[in-house]
Formats: structure tokens, C-alpha cells, sequence
């Protein structure tokens, strides 16, 4: 009978895999197909002729595609700082501290992700209008922290559920200042935690388009932006290459830090918690 | 060489009406090795963390060498705490570990290293400088922790139960190291526990805390031979007490009249003795302080056998060798004694 099991967990595997090919990669592949394509009429399964003429596009001076790339990675690795410098703090008071209106502190941070995002910026607009944030970068790092920052504090106060504060007495004791105390202690303890909510902050902001849209008011032109506007004007090929510049990064920051997010690491057991 | 004095320390936590600590005062002499002792919840531990600076009393002073210290930064205050549960830092190695508190005063890696190998030859752990804590047993965790603490040779060392997580014969171990250590580095140490055993064999002296006050603070046999109080003699295992008067000589009770030492206190009072000083199975008939009592339970306990004893309508409890009383059951007649140096008067 075990072997039966084993049969049945052995084919759910490939099912699962399977359908994970199906739904994420399969869409990628006539998105790669079209950035080499010369054209590609309906009903030829394959491009007739091959170009590299979308390439060389998206990587000229002209096309603004690869200042667009230095500016959403910049906004994705500004707002990822923030929330950390944010989102650590405001996880361990959650995650150690009981004081009345946690829940409500709680479901607050969780806001964000339950309200459609697009309600909250509108109102945020007239807000960052008169305080002359709008059309600016800084605006567009300020608005992308409303949907990283659940993110990052709830798994930082998962890590820190899990956490105890006695070894930096401990560390303390032993002659640590603070400083030495967070940086040779808490660090190396929520480490883990610490990139895998660094990862989702990076990747929320980077895959923001309606709050970038909207603050940054089509000044402040991240890939998702561009590569809409070259979606709509139907330049498939184009948007081909710069979609596949844009899920790169992704795939990049997936693949180094798939490890911490393989669920074996114990500093982020805290996030069954959600 | 430091000595420490605490003065009338309280500390209330927050959300709660009943103080942890309720003005605690002791003086303990530099390189002396001393034990808190006191039941779970007593505030022993609260006052080892104030003395280390990593919470702040209510009210109160804690003075080292007549300085005032509570201002001082834990990391300055030349303090090491060891707790309970060792906390070595569990990605680091055994080396780092022991290393860490010199590698925060900055010093040289080399200079360090040297350092940790020999801290870990006293600790009797050789050798073992790259192996990761997980890798230890309780007991060589506990001797890193302690060799944690040493190497930066504070002038204070404080010690959370410092045996308690320890099997039998690691005790007696773990604590002939920390004695001699302690004696060779001459560091006041103070250490804070819950089981009267643990303080009894380990420390000079004993301050025994109940209710967040000193109930006495005394060599080790005092506890036992004399007591302060009735709460006192029970913590170490006294369960003697008969109500009576004394008059100086002898003391009058249910038990009878009962021939006390010299300097016995006078008036109404309790009389205690051990329940091991209670001798049964004695040779000698001529000696004074005897009774006569009936066997009500016989308990034996492997080294000992325990006996509950009717005298006179009250019940005493007795520790005897096994081997005197093989013969005794329920309801049996015997004659015990109590000699006049066992007889207490609380």
C-alpha cells in the first residue's frame, strides 16, 4: 500500500508542476517568441521571419527603456529600504508586544492588501496634490510603500513571534552596545525573514502600475508603464523584449533567494500566522 | 575584587499591583560566592537582571564598591550574566561564542583566539572551538556559557541556576568548576536559584528571598540549625514545629519537657528540630531528651527511611538509617531522642 502511496504523492507532484508550467511559464513563451519575431500572422504557429530589430530597439538610447529600468529598480530598492527601516521596528513590537488596539493596529497594516488599491490612491492623490508629491519620484516611492509595508511587517512580526529577546540581554552583558548588539545579534536571528519580506517588498514595487500611473502622473515612466503604453499602440514585438527586461529581475531575485522561500527556514514559520 | 550592595530595591511591573520586589537590601563581600535563593516568582531573578543594568529598578540603589552604578550602561558596568538557558548564540561556533565579548571591546583577532583556546582548556572543553553549540551536550553548552562569561573577567558574575539543567553527576562537576574558578579569578559571584540543594552546595553564603524580602542571609547550616522562621525551616525541609514555651533551660510542649542548649530564647514560641536529628534505634540509655512515641508510617527513600511518629497526640517526622529501623511497622512502640543541640526555639 505504501507504494500506492508514494505512486499517488509522485503523480500529484507532476500535476502540480504541470499546471505551474501551464499558468506561468507557457505565457511567457509567445512573449519571447514575438521579441524575435519580423511579424507574425494569424494562422502561422511560428513567426515566418526572425528579427532582432525589437532588441536593438529596446536597448537604443531612443525607446527610454533602459532609463526606465534604472528608475523602477530604483524605486523598488528605495521602497524596499523604507520598508525594511519601517517594517523591522513596527514587526517586533507586533510580533513581541502586547498593548491594547494590537488587533486593530493589525487589521490596519493589513488594509492595504484588502482594499483594492486603486480606492486608496485616489484618495491619497488630492492628499499628495497639495503636498506637491505628485509627478515625483518621491511620490511614487511614498504611494509604493502602502502595498509593500503589509508585506514586510507581517513577516517581520512572524519572525519576531518566534523570537527571543533574552540573547540580547544576553549579548548586552557581555559588553555589546546596542549597535554591536543588533548588528552580531538581531540580525543574523531574522535574517531570513528579513529577505524574504525584502523580496516581496521589491517585487510588489516593481510590479506597481496603477499607483505609479496615478502619483506619478505618467512623468515618473517605471517598465510597467512603458511597456503598457507599447502594449496598447500594438507593438508586440517591442513589448515582447521589454517584457521579458522586465520579468528578469524577478526570476534573478527568485532564483538567489529561493532557498529562504523553500518554507524550511524557521524564521518564517511566523507567517502561517496570516 | 567587588563588593556589591544593594539597598532597599523595588521594582513593580508594569499592569501589576504586587511588587516583584519589595525593598530588598543586601551586602555582598568582594570575591565572595553568594546564592539568591528563593521559590519561582520570588524576584531573584528581577534582581540579577537590575544588578546587570538590563532592567531598571522602581526605587532603590545598587552600589559597587560604594558607587552608585545604576546608571551605568549594562555593557560598562563590568557585569556578566549568565542565564539559565546558556543562550549561546546558535550561529555562531563555540569559539565565537567564547570570543564574543572580546570582540566587542575590539581586540585583537589574534590576541582573541589565543584567549578562547585557553578559556576553553579550564572550561575542560579543548579543542572544541569549531564545533557548532547544537553539536554539545547540556552540560559542555552550560561550560561554554560560563567560559563566555569569565573571559572577559567581569568584576560581578551572575549565574541563573546555574545547575538546575543539569543530570546528577554533571552537578558536582559544574560546580567544583565554578568554585574554583571563582576562588582562582577571585570574582564576586552571585548566583540565583530555586532549590535549596543547589544553594547548599554551591555558594559561601545563602540570602534566602520570600515574597520579594530577605529572609535571612547566612552560612549554608544556619538554614538548617537556625533558622529564622518557621516559613525558613520549611523551605529547607524542616517539618518540626510544636507549639510550647521556653524558659531558657528547657522547653514545655505536647512532646513534654524537652532540655534545651545554651542561649536558647525565652518565652512562648515554636520549638523545631530536623526530622533527620531525631534519633531512633540509639544505644545509649543514659542520655536525657528521650521520648516515647507509636509508628504510624514507614516510608523508606533508599539512604533513608521516613518515619511519622505519634508522640503524645502530636505527630513528628523522622529521617533514620534504613538500616535501624529494617524491623518497625505501623503501631509499633520506640523510645526516640532528640538531643539538646538539635532543638531550635523560632
Amino acid at each position: 500500500m505504501t507504494g500506492g502511496g508514494a505512486f499517488g504523492l509522485q503523480s500529484f507532484r507532476v500535476l502540480t508542476g504541470a499546471m505551474l508550467i501551464t499558468w506561468l511559464v507557457l505565457p511567457l513563451i509567445p512573449l519571447g517568441l514575438w521579441s524575435f519575431a519580423k511579424g507574425w500572422f494569424y494562422p502561422d504557429l511560428l513567426p515566418k521571419a526572425w528579427s532582432l530589430r525589437a532588441w536593438e530597439y529596446a536597448f537604443s538610447d531612443t525607446s527610454g527603456v533602459l532609463d526606465s529600468l534604472w528608475l523602477t529598480i530604483g524605486v523598488a530598492a528605495l521602497t524596499t529600504v523604507l520598508s525594511v527601516l519601517i517594517g523591522v521596528p513596527a514587526g517586533r513590537a507586533l510580533g513581541l508586544y502586547r498593548f491594547r488596539g494590537k488587533a486593530a493596529v493589525e487589521l490596519l497594516i493589513l488594509a492595504p492588501t484588502i482594499v483594492p488599491g486603486i480606492a486608496v490612491a485616489l484618495g491619497l492623490h488630492s492628499v499628495f496634490i497639495s503636498l506637491g508629491l505628485t509627478n515625483t519620484v518621491q511620490g511614487v516611492v511614498l504611494v509604493h510603500l502602502i502595498p509593500t509595508l503589509p508585506y514586510m511587517i507581517l513577516v517581520m512580526s512572524g519572525v519576531f513571534a518566534n523570537y527571543d529577546t533574552a540573547f540580547e540581554a544576553q549579548a548586552r552583558s557581555l559588553g555589546a552596545s546596542p549597535l554591536q548588539t543588533f548588528w552580531h545579534v538581531t540580525l543574523p536571528a531574522i535574517r531570513p525573514g528579513l529577505i524574504v519580506g525584502s523580496l516581496f517588498a521589491f517585487l510588489v514595487s516593481w510590479s506597481q502600475y496603477i499607483l505609479t500611473l496615478l502619483i506619478g502622473g505618467g512623468r515618473v515612466e517605471t517598465l510597467p508603464l512603458l511597456l503598457f503604453s507599447f502594449a496598447t499602440s500594438g507593438r508586440n514585438d517591442i513589448t515582447g523584449a521589454i517584457g521579458m527586461i522586465y520579468i528578469l529581475p524577478g526570476l534573478i531575485i527568485l532564483i538567489l533567494t529561493a532557498r529562504h522561500l523553500s518554507g524550511r527556514s524557521g524564521a518564517i514559520s511566523g507567517v502561517g500566522r496570516l | 575584587m567587588t563588593h556589591v550592595a544593594i539597598q532597599n530595591l523595588r521594582k513593580t511591573y508594569p499592569g501589576s499591583d504586587d511588587p516583584a520586589l519589595d525593598g530588598l537590601s543586601l551586602e555582598i563581600p568582594s570575591g565572595e560566592l553568594t546564592a539568591l535563593l528563593g521559590p519561582s516568582g520570588c524576584g531573584k531573578t528581577t534582581a540579577m537582571k537590575i544588578i546587570a543594568g538590563l532592567l531598571a529598578p522602581t526605587s532603590g540603589n545598587v552600589l559597587f564598591d560604594g558607587q552608585g552604578v545604576l546608571d551605568t550602561r549594562p555593557e560598562h558596568r563590568g557585569v556578566v550574566m549568565v542565564f539559565q538557558n546558556n543562550l549561546l548564540f546558535p550561529y555562531m561556533s563555540v569559539a565565537e561564542n567564547v570570543g564574543f565579548g572580546l570582540k566587542m571591546r575590539k581586540l585583537d583577532p589574534a590576541l582573541i583566539r589565543t584567549q578562547v583556546e585557553e578559556m576553553l582548556a579550564l572550561v575542560k572543553l579543548p579543542g572544541m572551538g569549531q564545533r557548532k553549540p547544537s553539536e554539545l551536550s547540556g552540560g559542555q553548552q552550560q561550560r561554554v556559557a560560563l567560559a563566555r562569561a569569565l573571559i572577559v573577567e567581569p568584576d560581578v558574575l551572575l549565574l541563573d541556576e546555574p545547575l538546575s539543567n543539569l543530570d546528577a553527576h554533571l552537578r558536582y562537576e559544574m560546580r567544583d568548576l565554578i568554585q574554583s574558578l571563582q576562588k582562582r579569578m577571585k570574582i564576586t559571584t552571585i548566583f540565583v536559584t530555586h532549590d535549596q540543594e543547589e544553594a547548599v552546595v554551591l555558594a559561601d553564603r545563602v540570602a534566602l528571598i520570600l515574597d520579594g524580602r530577605l529572609k535571612q542571609y547566612d552560612k549554608a547550616e544556619a538554614f538548617f540549625n537556625r533558622p529564622v522562621d518557621e516559613a525558613t525551616a520549611r523551605f529547607f525541609g524542616g517539618q518540626n514545629f510544636v507549639e510550647g514555651c521556653s524558659d531558657g533551660g528547657a522547653f514545655d510542649s505536647a512532646l513534654g519537657r524537652l532540655a534545651l542548649p545554651p542561649g536558647a530564647r525565652k518565652g512562648a514560641g515554636k520549638l523545631t528540630f530536623r526530622p533527620e536529628n531525631v534519633e531512633v534505634g540509639f544505644k545509649d540509655e543514659g542520655l536525657g531528651n528521650r521520648l516515647s512515641a507509636v509508628v504510624l508510617e514507614v516510608n523508606y527513600l533508599g539512604t533513608q527511611t521516613r518515619l511519622r511518629l505519634d508522640v503524645n497526640g502530636h505527630q513528628i517526622q523522622a529521617l533514620a538509617n534504613p538500616a535501624h529501623v529494617a524491623s518497625l511497622g505501623p503501631g509499633d512502640q520506640i523510645v526516640i531522642r532528640i538531643p539538646e543541640s538539635a532543638l531550635w526555639v523560632l
